[in-house]
């Protein structure tokens, strides 16, 4: 079973991200659940969101302590948030930022993803440079850097699941999944 | 259509599907989305209703009596202290026979102040009268809800359809929506003859002296029997329709358990996974997941409970000095029975239940003949 833990800012899209990236795997017949953690959902405040992707019907429904891999849509959490905290071995971290893997000593021992998803979100006119949305980008990344779930179902998605400027996200989706390192 | 669906939205959707016509609801927290989407339904025209919005649960509930007595069917959603809130017109509603629907999301009661997840906000409302059912999953609480209506309807008993908050409630799930066509073949419109009608002298909910009102009480204590009866023909037609069906309990791995776990809700799941694990290592153990509460499914839990050396109970609800409250119903309903029954709380207001914690009851259990003392709690810091 697979288990993804996203990073955000209330506000920023994590717990949307985390439904977008189940209604891919979902797309491609796998079991899903997506559930964000409560308490604190302030605008702002860090914010984390978690899915869980298996081949048969998701039963669990308790807490992810030790995910697969780890979503970090807000860089600026890193200096406040241990987001490797219990991340399993072999797994990866995919960052949104315009930094390289290599600068991110903290995360040695992790496979590390960087994807400027605030830069591709600004350039398709989603959100404002102060406050981009970077949720679609992201999921377009993370569908390159991990190989588990193909872009036509993360693009079916975006499609579905995009309230506004559909053709926007499926771009920016498309751009981050081309640009991924 | 297979859709990934919040818990909440998916009741909307039983809702929306069941054709409800009279919602009312106090849209502040505690309260979900429940109510939210269902506004949005109807603004959008996706359900012909009238959305009244009320300033207290107390009255939502009252708008909804007024309207299941003049023949409409009537819903409401609410949790935790808006439930409590509720309490005196619950009676009214099961008193008067109306058959109305209501989702009870469980929330923890204050204080301290706790908005997650914990049973004993619907459980402390066990003697109303309502019909309770318990779900599991997102795609159980859309169909539930669905019953829930033809049952409430057929027994002229009002039903509250139960999901733990959070877990299900704001959870994202694949839920399968059934047609409307396929929901109306199975839910005709509602048809009330003893509904009040403007223009004909009637009365409803009068005075009710010594020499009547013992009579309406019997009345509804009998017909709680046959609501059983009543769900398990509606879960029938209901597979028949959808393939989907819930039973009022439903048996994992029993048959040949030597140990065996009841409870109700979304434990349902995991408890099941940790009977696969239990099994692999060559202890037999089961799960009874327990849909219906009130009526109490007596006869269909000692069924099922029937192979087992012993019990266990998992309450995520607490009647303070007593324990868990299936455990204790439980107790009442084994009374002649000489096999011990561990009660175990754990998970209130929210505390993380995981499998490890569940296996470690099972282990419990394995290796003692009688429980330590009748209420253990689990995974509490004291």
């Amino acid at each position: 079973m697979l288990e993804i833990r996203f990073h955000g800012r209330g506000g920023q899209g994590a717990v949307v991200a985390s439904k977008m990236l189940a209604v891919a795997f979902f797309k491609e017949g796998k079991g899903v659940q997506s559930f964000p953690t409560y308490g604190a959902e302030r605008r702002g405040a860090p914010v984390a969101a978690f899915i869980r992707v298996d081949d048969k019907p998701v039963l669990y429904h308790h807490n992810i302590y030790n995910p697969t891999h780890v979503v970090v849509l807000d860089p600026s959490l890193m200096e406040r948030v241990d987001v490797a905290q219990g991340l399993k071995e072999g797994g990866f971290v995919l960052i949104n930022t315009k930094l390289t893997p290599t600068d991110f000593p903290d995360l040695k021992g992790f496979e590390v993803h960087v994807v400027d998803a605030s830069g591709i979100a600004v350039k398709h006119g989603l959100g404002s440079p102060e406050n981009p949305i970077v949720n679609t980008a992201v999921l377009g990344a993370f569908a390159k850097a991990s190989g588990l779930v193909g872009l036509p179902a993360v693009l079916e998605a975006v499609r579905e699941e995009s309230p506004i400027k559909v053709k926007a996200n499926l771009a920016a989706a498309e751009e981050a999944y081309k640009s991924v390192k | 259509m297979k859709k990934v669906l919040m818990g909440n939205f998916a009741a909307s959707h039983g809702v929306r599907l069941s054709r409800a016509q009279v919602i009312s609801a106090y849209p502040i927290t505690p309260q979900t989305h429940v109510v939210e989407e269902l506004s949005a339904m109807v603004a959008r025209g996706d359900l012909n209703a009238k959305f009244i919005k009320v300033e207290s649960e107390h009255s939502a509930l009252a708008c909804c009596i007024a309207a299941s007595v003049m023949g409409a069917r009537a819903f409401t959603a609410t949790s935790s202290h808006g439930l409590l809130l509720m309490h005196e017109l619950l009676h009214w509603a099961a008193g008067g026979r109306l058959p109305i629907v209501m989702v009870a999301v469980n929330r923890a009661i204050a204080p301290g102040w706790n908005i997650w997840n914990e049973q004993t906000d619907t459980l402390s409302q066990r003697d109303t009268g309502w019909i309770q059912l318990y779900c599991a999953s997102n795609q159980e609480i859309l169909d539930t809800v669905i019953q829930a209506f033809k049952l409430a309807e057929s027994v002229k008993i009002p039903v509250m359809v139960i999901y733990d908050a959070f877990i299900l409630s704001h959870t994202y799930e694949p839920v399968d929506i059934p047609d409307q066509k396929v929901v109306d073949k199975f839910l005709p419109p509602i048809n009330n003859p003893e509904a009040l009608k403007v223009g004909e002298a009637r009365a409803f909910g009068s005075v009710t002296n010594p020499d009547f009102h013992m009579e309406f009480r019997l009345k509804l204590h009998d017909t709680y029997e046959r609501a059983m009866e009543k769900f398990s023909e509606i879960d029938a037609e209901y597979a028949k329709l959808t393939g989907r069906n819930y039973g009022i309990v439903e048996p994992y791995q029993c048959s040949d358990a030597e140990l065996i776990m009841v409870t109700a809700g979304s434990l349902a799941g995991p408890t099941r996974m940790v009977v696969d694990g239990l099994r692999a290592k060559g202890i037999k153990a089961g799960r009874v997941k327990l849909k219906m509460f009130r009526p109490f499914p007596v006869e269909a839990l000692k069924e099922a409970l029937k192979p087992a050396k012993k019990i266990l109970v998992l309450d995520r609800n607490l009647s303070p000095g007593t324990g868990g409250i299936f455990a204790q119903e439980l107790r009442v309903a084994l009374k002649e029975d000489k096999r011990p029954v561990w009660g175990f709380v754990a998970g209130l207001g929210g505390r993380d239940i995981t499998p490890e914690l569940i296996e470690s009851m099972f282990f419990d259990a394995l290796g003692a003949e009688v429980p330590v003392s009748n209420t253990i709690f689990k995974g509490v810091r004291l």
